[in-house]
């Protein structure tokens, strides 16, 4: 019987010619990756197990959600894995100032490519899928025993196939392809299973729409969200890492437990309501309601941080002002592209139309900091979880959307049809 | 090994942002997470909740976050068991990595209430429920997992490998 992309990665990682779905594996893992909330919980364990990381070209550190750090607490905690970082001489640890949001600067700065096993205390490890890899995320206890040992047990996932067609329209992007699948699936509609993205819609994707896809994998349930590795994933690796990657290709008779086809072409810019990221609405169903009134607008994170994605908001926010009130902060995801920002006069036009520019952070994104709500307020936002609570007050609301539909709604003050701003 | 206690109930897709807030996740003390346990569900779950007390719930209990501090919160709370229609994936492997006891079971997740008195055998995996006089049969854990529930976590799994002269 034929394999999945998913499954010929675990098996030849766990040093087998086949596995099937629903086998317990032990695989070996080429990179492990944690972050300032993560890794410091996990060090105590670690030590239990080792005194040294079984490979410090492999395990990965990254301290980006509350940092800069918010407060003393969350100072230690980096402390923590900074001093764990020189004492065991890791050679992938990013500071703050030459970092950024672990799942943008991991594939920005080459720590992962295709056919890897890759692991990380934090669920949208599996962002990395968009380059061909399996990336799934972990709890600390895993991370730990990761870092111990280069090995971690797995269940091989069964698989849902989503084959994509035709041309997303010109204010459509992943954001939007991957809220309007979640909203058909349900957010535990691929509980356990891998996403494997293939047709020949690919093609219209360009690398940061596949990264936000796969990033949003896990909001559906999925152990992991993947793409066939093709010319532009291919060009993205070759540009950013010097590490060899490893092309998997699913088998013709691989097994799905569903086949679902999706035409690109008829997805309208999406987006998900309070309190889960399966409540889809597309922009026409919500033009047809009330305005929502709107008091704050995120722009950011390891879903939509991206450099693309800030081309996006800035062409919509350009020469236009930011809503009385509504607040606006645009982050970008790493240091390389904030710089980027500045220098195609991006960060002019957000400066200019009213927004705050922050340092690459996870922020507000899970309510640590730099732009958390009080009770009553709405944001329009670009990061994937809008459950209660996750900004903020328990009774704020959260909308996820693409960059667009994001700086359209800035302006406007309620959410708003990104199509159309040319119009007011 | 048993479980008893009351039951505290709740729906589909509770997520680790409810569970455990990530206002409060500046640390991973136990005894501190578990006085924010279920903040952002029930604030009155931690002033209720007694050593022994059970969860259950329906689809996708977890779902959200990687964050191990939501398992622990709630092992420390005093929680000996969740019962849930399923589990999301991460939170699951937790579970089982810091020895909370889960069990999938969607007749009990449907046939038990708030408030009721149940009883777990993990041997088993028969469900009791004590005031509605109801049976129900839990899924069994797979075979490697019972190892890691046996050798009392993947940490002392672990070791115990490492000891064997493993691979590593």
């Amino acid at each position: 019987m034929g394999m999945t992309m998913t499954q010929k990665i675990l098996a030849a990682h766990a040093g087998l010619d086949s596995v099937v779905a629903g086998q317990l594996i032990e695989a070996k893992l080429d990179v492990v990756m944690a972050n300032d909330i993560t890794g410091p919980m996990a060090l105590p364990i670690f030590r239990e197990m080792a005194d040294k990381v079984y490979d410090k070209d492999k395990v990965v550190l990254v301290p980006d959600h509350f940092t800069p750090n918010k407060d003393i607490k969350s100072a230690e905690n980096s402390k923590s894995i900074r001093e764990f970082s020189k004492e065991q001489g890791l050679k992938w640890y990013f500071e703050q100032g030459k970092s950024g949001v672990e799942h943008a600067i991991l594939p920005e700065a080459g720590v992962v490519v295709a056919g890897e096993c890759i692991i990380g205390a934090d669920s949208h490890t599996c962002t990395y899928g968009a380059l061909g890899a399996f990336s799934t995320g972990v709890g600390t206890t895993d991370i730990a025993t990761g870092m111990a040992t280069g090995e971690l047990w797995f269940k091989v996932p069964s698989a849902m196939k989503f084959v994509l067609t035709g041309k997303p329209g010109a204010f459509v992007s992943g954001k939007d392809i991957i809220i309007h699948i979640i909203g058909k699936i349900g957010v535990d509609g691929a509980l356990y299973k891998s996403m494997e993205f293939t047709g020949d819609g690919l093609k219209e994707l360009s690398m940061d729409d596949r990264f936000t896809m796969a990033n949003m994998a896990i909001e559906a349930g999925a152990k992991n969200g993947i793409f066939p590795v093709d010319e532009k994933a291919e060009d993205y690796m070759k540009e950013h890492s010097v590490k060899e990657y490893k092309i998997y290709e699913a088998d013709e008779d691989a097994e799905y437990d569903e086949v679902i086809e999706i035409n690109l072409s008829e997805v309208r810019p999406t987006v998900a309501f309070p309190h889960l990221p399966g409540n889809a609405k597309t922009i026409d169903e919500i033009e047809a309601m009330e305005p929502i009134r709107i008091d704050q607008v995120v722009i950011g994170s390891c879903t939509n941080g991206r450099m693309e994605d800030m081309r996006k908001a800035a062409a919509i926010l350009k020469d236009r002002q930011v809503h009385p009130d509504v607040r606006v902060m645009v982050i970008p995801a790493t240091q390389k592209i904030y710089k980027q920002c500045m220098a195609e006069g991006l960060a002019d036009i957000f400066v200019d139309a009213g927004c705050a520019v922050n340092t690459p952070s996870c922020g507000p994104c899970m309510g640590g900091h730099m732009g958390v709500m009080a009770a009553g307020e709405k944001c329009v936002s670009t990061t994937n979880r809008n459950f209660v609570g996750r900004m903020g007050h328990v009774d704020s609301l959260i909308y996820l959307a693409s960059p667009e539909v994001a700086a359209a709604s800035a302006i406007a003050g309620y959410i708003a049809n990104p199509e159309k701003v040319g119009d007011r | 090994m048993k479980a008893l206690g009351h039951v505290f109930k709740y729906g589909d897709n509770v997520d680790t942002d409810v569970i455990i807030p990530a206002r409060y996740l500046n640390s991973f003390d136990a005894q501190e997470l578990a006085s924010h346990a279920m903040a952002d569900i029930d604030p009155e779950f931690v002033n209720k909740v007694k050593p022994g007390d059970l969860i259950v719930a329906n689809k996708n209990f977890g779902c959200g976050s990687s964050r191990e501090h939501a398992p622990l919160c709630l092992k420390t709370a005093g929680v000996s068991c969740v019962i849930a229609e399923t589990f999301a994936r991460i939170f699951y492997r937790n579970a089982i990595n810091i020895g909370l006891p889960i069990i999938e079971c969607p007749e009990a997740a449907k046939g038990i209430e708030a408030g009721d008195e149940v009883e777990v055998d993990f041997d088993s995996g028969k469900i009791y429920n004590r005031t509605k006089g109801t049976e129900f049969q839990g899924q069994p854990f797979p075979e490697f997992m019972q190892k890691l529930i046996a050798a009392g976590g993947l940490v002392n799994y672990t070791n115990s490998k490492k000891g064997e002269g493993g691979c590593w």
